[in-house]
């Protein structure tokens, strides 16, 4: 019969949070943090190195919002045939009172044989049992939201690393400029790029699968329409609005841009005089009177109605606003066209 | 309703609650027999385009209805404490609902409703008067339904709008309907004469330019600032001549209508806060506890949609002036021989009006009410729909070049 103890039992250890890449199984486990990415990885983490010590290890998930007393008590109790037990507990944040004191009244004698993970993104919800369960020198991981790119670039990496892959670095920065906004994401596209290539992962490799995603933004949108550039307009278009961009904004940048070019259209003098006159720096009036001299007066006018149009539909006005934005941005980059 | 349905304007008291009813000779006969039957209908609504002196017709009945003379023929004194309290809008039976903000929230209503049921204190009856029936939401004006329909026996409803549609149906159903007419420019300018003390010819001339709006034809009369900026707006399309140009007008609209509202409620909103801390006994240094910050951020809310809609009411009354102007452009290229609005502007006009064809002031006027409508009915950018809007009223010529 395999030893009682689980791998690497961690009850003395101090309370230093532990990094969830080396997380190992403990009486009592917190994931603590909004990144509910890196909280499923311990957990996952958790469970299969329990499954690899007792492969008939049970498991059990509830959650703490609505929990009913005496649950945790009896889940935890010892089994007639002393199997192993991975107790998953989700929700800690909305938790109930029930499950406070029962949680409390475990911390103080925990079962031998089983795991219990305990999930808590964050909140003052329930600090009582977080303090006990950071005095009971419980293991806990810090599952922090992967803020700069650094940090990403440093995932990808180590993800890498892990798989046995190499991945060259300039490679790294092109798969988080295109998918780092979500860190799922990110581990996805690491994985699925794992699995499709063989050998080194280069520029081009990231290129093929991730290439013309970019993160567009309404200025990028408002850029490629007024330099008349349609078909890339639209497709930033779509793509800002695929991954979530709202509509309202994307109105907003279109007319800052074209109302700095109807601003200077036709207007003789210097720049620097110009600029003067209507609070915008020189460089954005030469900006804009690079791009006024695509259109005409008319031209212009239709392109400010078309906004004005798109702004009320965007609003309220319409149940597609959808396609009031791109139809302004088609005006705007057929200019005189 | 028709003039000559009205009885002569010799039939208009000249003394009393209803001499100041200028031009609605017909409704003040209505009101004056139903005050004078002792029993009048429960629920009332008053309608009439704005200016046309709604809200004053309401207040002149409540005065009438608890006038303290006990001869039914002799209600409507104007001189007895109950009419002139009223008439102040200080009766302690009478409750007056208006708002600043945009809209009248359902708890205003469900308030409403709690008032409704109180007997009346001093006088006969207790009067409510709703003087922006149309600035409640549906769900608000539905709170009211039960009320309205069967109010305790000594309760009175006037509620105000500016058209029966403004109005829930159900609201509109349960009423006893009171339309007012616009009052003729002569009427107006009397009014303004007799109870302003207004020079004849001003007069008049105010009367025309606010087409008959008693309130604008006051402000117009009376102060300076507010006659040169409708000058300014009036002669808009007479200056438009490049898309630079109608761009700059409408920055200019926009920014006059911000100053307006700060400059009206700066210093208001300063003292209101200043108040509301004083009363809340908020320390003068530290952090605020939540519970005052929640009812400073509720102030500051407030305070926000006031402005708001003291920044669509500047606009609103802009682009009437501005309608103005084409109205005028259009009766002369219809050689309808009608009395202009913009009398003093008849050489520009009529120079204007050979430049374009009726079909194009049309246009312009299409693109005027768009606006009007936008700005009220949607949460747009102002400056945006103001640009669309300058911008199509520069002429094909201007386009073309």
């Amino acid at each position: 019969m395999a030893p009682r103890s689980p791998a690497g039992r961690t009850s003395g250890q101090g309370p230093a949070p532990a990094s969830w890449r080396d997380i190992q199984p403990a009486p009592v486990v917190l994931l603590s943090g909004p990144e509910d990415y890196l909280a499923s990885r311990a957990a996952e983490s958790i469970r299969s190195q329990v499954r690899i010590a007792q492969p008939g290890a049970e498991l059990v998930r509830f959650d703490a919002g609505s929990y009913e007393a005496g649950t945790l008590t009896m889940q935890a109790s010892p089994s007639l045939f002393g199997d192993w037990k991975v107790i998953e507990v989700a929700g800690l944040a909305q938790m109930n009172d029930a499950f406070l004191v029962d949680a409390l009244a475990y911390l103080a004698d925990p079962a031998p044989d089983v795991v219990l993970v305990m999930r808590h993104a964050g909140g003052n919800r329930g600090k009582k049992l977080l303090d006990a369960v950071r005095a009971a020198g419980a293991t806990i991981v810090d599952c922090q939201p992967l803020k700069k790119d650094g940090e990403k670039a440093e995932f990808v990496t180590t993800e890498f690393r892990l798989a046995r892959r190499r991945i060259d670095p300039e490679a790294v920065r092109a798969l988080v400029a295109a998918v780092g906004s979500q860190l799922p994401e990110l581990a996805a596209a690491c994985q699925q790029l794992m699995a499709d290539t063989a050998g080194d992962v280069s520029v081009e490799t990231v290129e093929k699968y991730y290439g013309g995603r970019v993160e567009a933004t309404g200025f990028k949108v408002a850029d490629a329409a007024l330099a008349g550039r349609t078909a890339q307009a639209l497709s930033m278009l779509r793509h800002a609005l695929a991954t979530g961009a709202d509509p309202v904004p994307i109105v907003a940048a279109l007319a800052m841009k074209v109302r700095a070019v109807a601003k200077v259209h036709g207007v003789r003098g210097s720049s620097v005089q110009l600029a003067k006159d209507l609070g915008m720096a020189p460089w954005q009036v030469d900006q804009a009177r690079r791009e006024a001299q695509r259109f005409s007066s008319d031209a212009l006018a239709r392109c400010i109605r078309a906004l004005a149009e798109a702004d009320a539909q965007v609003k309220g006005e319409s149940r597609d606003p959808v396609y009031a934005v791109e139809r302004a941005v088609t005006v705007i980059a057929l200019g005189d066209g | 309703m028709s003039a000559d349905m009205s009885a002569g304007p010799s039939s208009l008291p000249t003394t009393g609650v209803w001499a100041e009813l200028r031009g609605q000779e017909q409704v003040v006969e209505q009101l004056r027999r139903a005050a004078q039957s002792g029993a009048p209908t429960h629920a009332w609504l008053f309608t009439g385009p704005p200016g046309s002196g709604r809200s004053n017709a309401a207040r002149a009945f409540a005065a009438a209805l608890l006038c303290e003379r006990e001869t039914l023929t002799e209600r409507g004194c104007g001189a007895c404490k109950a009419c002139r309290t009223v008439l102040a809008g200080t009766h302690a039976d009478l409750t007056n609902v208006t708002t600043e903000k945009v809209t009248i929230s359902i708890d205003e209503a469900r308030e409403l409703v709690r008032k409704a049921q109180d007997k009346p204190s001093t006088g006969r009856w207790r009067i409510i008067i709703v003087e922006d029936a149309d600035r409640m939401q549906e769900r608000s004006t539905n709170v009211l339904l039960k009320a309205i329909e069967e109010p305790p026996p000594r309760t009175i409803w006037l509620l105000c709008a500016p058209s029966p549609g403004d109005v829930l149906i159900t609201i509109r159903s349960r009423c006893r309907s009171v339309g007012l007419r616009l009052p003729p420019v002569q009427d107006v300018a009397d009014l303004l004469v007799t109870r302003d003390g207004i020079d004849p010819v001003t007069a008049e001339a105010a009367a025309r330019a606010a087409q008959s709006h008693i309130g604008v034809a006051k402000r117009l009369a009376t102060d300076e600032g507010a006659r040169e900026r409708r000058n300014q707006i009036v002669r808009l399309p007479l200056t438009l001549r490049s898309v630079a140009g109608a761009m700059r007008a409408a920055a200019d609209l926009v920014k006059l209508a911000e100053a307006e509202a700060q400059s009206s409620f700066e210093q208001r909103d300063a003292e209101e806060r200043a108040a509301l801390l004083a009363t809340l006994g908020a320390p003068e240094t530290g952090t605020m506890p939540p519970s005052m910050r929640a009812q400073i951020r509720r102030l500051e809310e407030d305070q926000t949609r006031r402005a708001k809609r003291s920044k669509n009411d500047y606009f609103d009354r802009a682009l009437t002036d501005l309608i103005s102007f084409y109205r005028d452009v259009l009766m002369l290229q219809a050689d309808a021989d009608q009395p202009l609005v913009n009398e003093p502007l008849r050489p520009e006009l009529e120079e204007f009006a050979q430049r374009e064809s009726a079909e194009d002031t049309l246009l312009r006027l299409e693109a005027i009410n768009e606006v009007r409508t936008r700005l009220v009915s949607t949460n747009v950018s102002p400056l945006l729909a103001i640009e669309a809007m300058t911008v199509s009223l520069l002429s094909r010529k201007d386009l073309d070049r």
